[in-house]
């Protein structure tokens, strides 16, 4: 082979690497640019009474107040999503795994969860606020919760599976050998062997739920006032941020941009949560 | 006592196992039955074709918001897969541990960013960097750059929309073609470096063709996932009803439509059958998607894997 040839193949090498490193850079930089402004509008006006206090009179005109009853009706839509859909998910994924591990039911209840996974939250949200219409109820904490669940048992249930998938057989089998029943072998060997995935996966449903807004707008509603039951429409904090971005009022955008803030701190904490919270459970199971 | 618990224990399991079935069912007849009274009153073809969005006078075509929804999921994902695709091969090939280290904390933040904030950087960022770059450069094109003509005078626009989307999607577009490049055996790949290519080589002969329905299944998800979003769309594509001509015109995607509207569409006649059309025309596109991507990839993985 000459050596012009060489050469030729080691420039595109160069080439290549060159523009891979590029859109590494590319990707990366797009995370940092998001975060900076996030964090460079939202900074300047964010204040304790922002998260200490709920809307006054003539808020979104510029006037005091804070977004209290948003980060509120957050945390209460998104935890009682999570809990209904973990209640939902975590027996499908344990029955999937331990009595119909490779039948043809399991292949269609998967089937139908990635299915499920890939419809949109606003059909979600469509779909919750037709339910409701029919059954004569109004926008409320409940509907929320219920169409945040609905959205959150595909993602849950996808990802509880692919930890189960990983887990070793032998384990299952030693039970069994033991006597245990199907129903014991899930509830005492392989529940706990999933423990640290069971956690990640709720944290991650959990950061999703927390910020879609498309579902919510329908059914949770808006309000200025903190829930104080199921039935009371119940604020968010994405809702809240684009609602304050709406109006021609430069503090009112303003405080949207620290609403955005709170927001990404919140979602942050959660996803790094997530990562330690699994490492340090990952030490108490059997490898 | 141990067979009756099983046998207990299997029909409860069961019974939650039809939740999600009939979830999937629930969810497609509510739409239908909720866009019925439009399509008795309107043919399939007047609805999906026409170009007029007036639900005063009851005239309800989509064909805007279908061609909007298509332009900016196709132009995102078209922005989103080259650097996704060459990032992910650098992630599985080349990059060290600590590299791959400071990755993969970078895309997981990156997928659990909210829509909405998404929407707020296309606002301050992505949407004047058109109005005053894109657009005036466009402009400076005498006979006018063919896709980039347009008299919107705001930076609210199609490309806006897709960038954002574009980086919405990056997560999911790297995270799985970065699991189906590692896992390609190693031994084909020593085997083809041992013969004397050069790893770009190995990449392009080796790795890419063996990887080809995994590639398409990332794109196809991040195509769909795109199709979908609502709230950042919303936030930086204009919400004009009108045929897009280019990619500096505003656009109003689907998604949009439904959830600017739902607040006084009781109030006209149809427009909440309408809108409800809408969401069953996403539900659909969707479902044909998802149905066409597992049938082309089990395809696909037979060829790649009779090709071993």
């Amino acid at each position: 082979m000459s050596n012009w040839h060489f050469r030729r193949k080691h420039v595109a090498e160069s080439i290549a690497k060159f523009f891979m490193l590029l859109s590494f850079l590319i990707v990366a930089a797009s995370l940092i640019s998001i975060l900076w402004t996030i964090l460079s509008k939202g900074l300047p006006s964010l204040s304790w009474s922002m998260i200490s206090q709920t809307p006054k009179g003539g808020y979104y005109l510029g006037k005091e107040g804070g977004i209290l009853n948003a980060i509120i009706g957050s945390l209460l839509l998104a935890v009682g999503g999570t809990i209904i859909a973990l209640l939902i998910s975590l027996p499908i994924t344990l029955y999937l795994e331990t009595y119909i591990a490779k039948t043809k039911w399991a292949r269609y209840v998967r089937l139908t969860m990635d299915i499920l996974w890939g419809i949109p939250s606003i059909v979600y949200g469509a779909f919750g606020f037709t339910l409701m219409l029919s059954l004569g109820l109004r926008a409320s904490l409940l509907g929320g919760i219920v169409v945040l669940a609905l959205l959150e048992i595909p993602i849950l249930t996808r990802a509880m599976d692919e930890v189960l998938r990983l887990m070793p057989d032998e384990l299952k089998h030693a039970s069994y050998a033991l006597g245990a029943s199907k129903l014991q072998t899930a509830v005492r060997v392989i529940i706990r062997q999933m423990m640290p995935g069971i956690v990640t996966a709720s944290l991650l449903a959990f950061g999703r739920g927390i910020g879609d807004a498309a579902s919510v707008l329908f059914t949770a509603g808006y309000t200025d006032r903190i829930p104080t039951s199921l039935s009371s429409p119940t604020a968010s904090l994405p809702l809240a941020i684009f609602f304050q971005l709406g109006t021609p009022y430069p503090e009112v955008q303003n405080r949207a941009y620290a609403s955005a803030l709170i927001l990404t701190l919140i979602v942050l904490v959660i996803s790094l949560g997530s990562r330690l919270l699994s490492a340090r459970l990952s030490r108490f199971i059997n490898k | 006592m141990v067979r009756n618990q099983d046998r207990y224990g299997s029909t409860l399991f069961f019974i939650l196992t039809l939740i999600p079935i009939i979830l999937l069912v629930g969810i497609s007849a509510a739409l239908v039955v909720k866009t019925l009274p439009l399509l008795r009153e309107h043919s399939l073809l007047e609805l999906l074709g026409g170009t007029t969005w007036k639900p005063m006078k009851g005239l309800f075509g989509f064909l805007p918001f279908i061609a909007s929804t298509f332009w900016v999921t196709i132009l995102a994902v078209l922005i989103a897969v080259p650097p996704c695709i060459l990032t992910a091969i650098y992630l599985a090939e080349y990059a060290n541990k600590t590299v791959r280290s400071i990755m993969k904390p970078i895309l997981d933040l990156l997928a659990a960013i909210p829509s909405v904030i998404y929407g707020v950087w296309g606002m301050l960022v992505i949407v004047p960097w058109v109005q005053n770059k894109v657009i005036p450069f466009a402009k400076s094109f005498p006979n006018g750059f063919p896709l980039l003509v347009s008299d919107n005078p705001t930076g609210f626009s199609m490309l806006a929309g897709s960038i954002v989307l574009a980086v919405m999607v990056a997560p999911f577009i790297i995270a799985v073609t970065n699991e189906v490049m590692v896992a390609v055996p190693v031994g084909i790949k020593q085997a083809s470096l041992a013969l004397g290519a050069t790893r770009w080589e190995t990449i392009k002969r080796v790795v890419i063709p063996s990887t080809l329905p995994g590639l398409l299944a990332s794109v196809v998800l991040g195509f769909s996932r795109a199709l979908g979003e609502t709230m950042a769309v919303l936030m930086v594509v204009g919400n004009v009803v009108q045929m897009p001509r280019s990619i500096l015109d505003a656009a109003y995607p689907l998604p949009a439509l439904i959830a600017n509207n739902y607040g006084e569409m009781m109030s006209i006649p149809m427009y909440d059958a309408a809108l409800m059309g809408a969401a069953l025309i996403l539900l659909v596109i969707i479902l044909i998607l998802n149905v066409a991507s597992t049938l082309i990839l089990r395809r696909l993985m037979g060829r790649v894997r009779r090709a071993w």
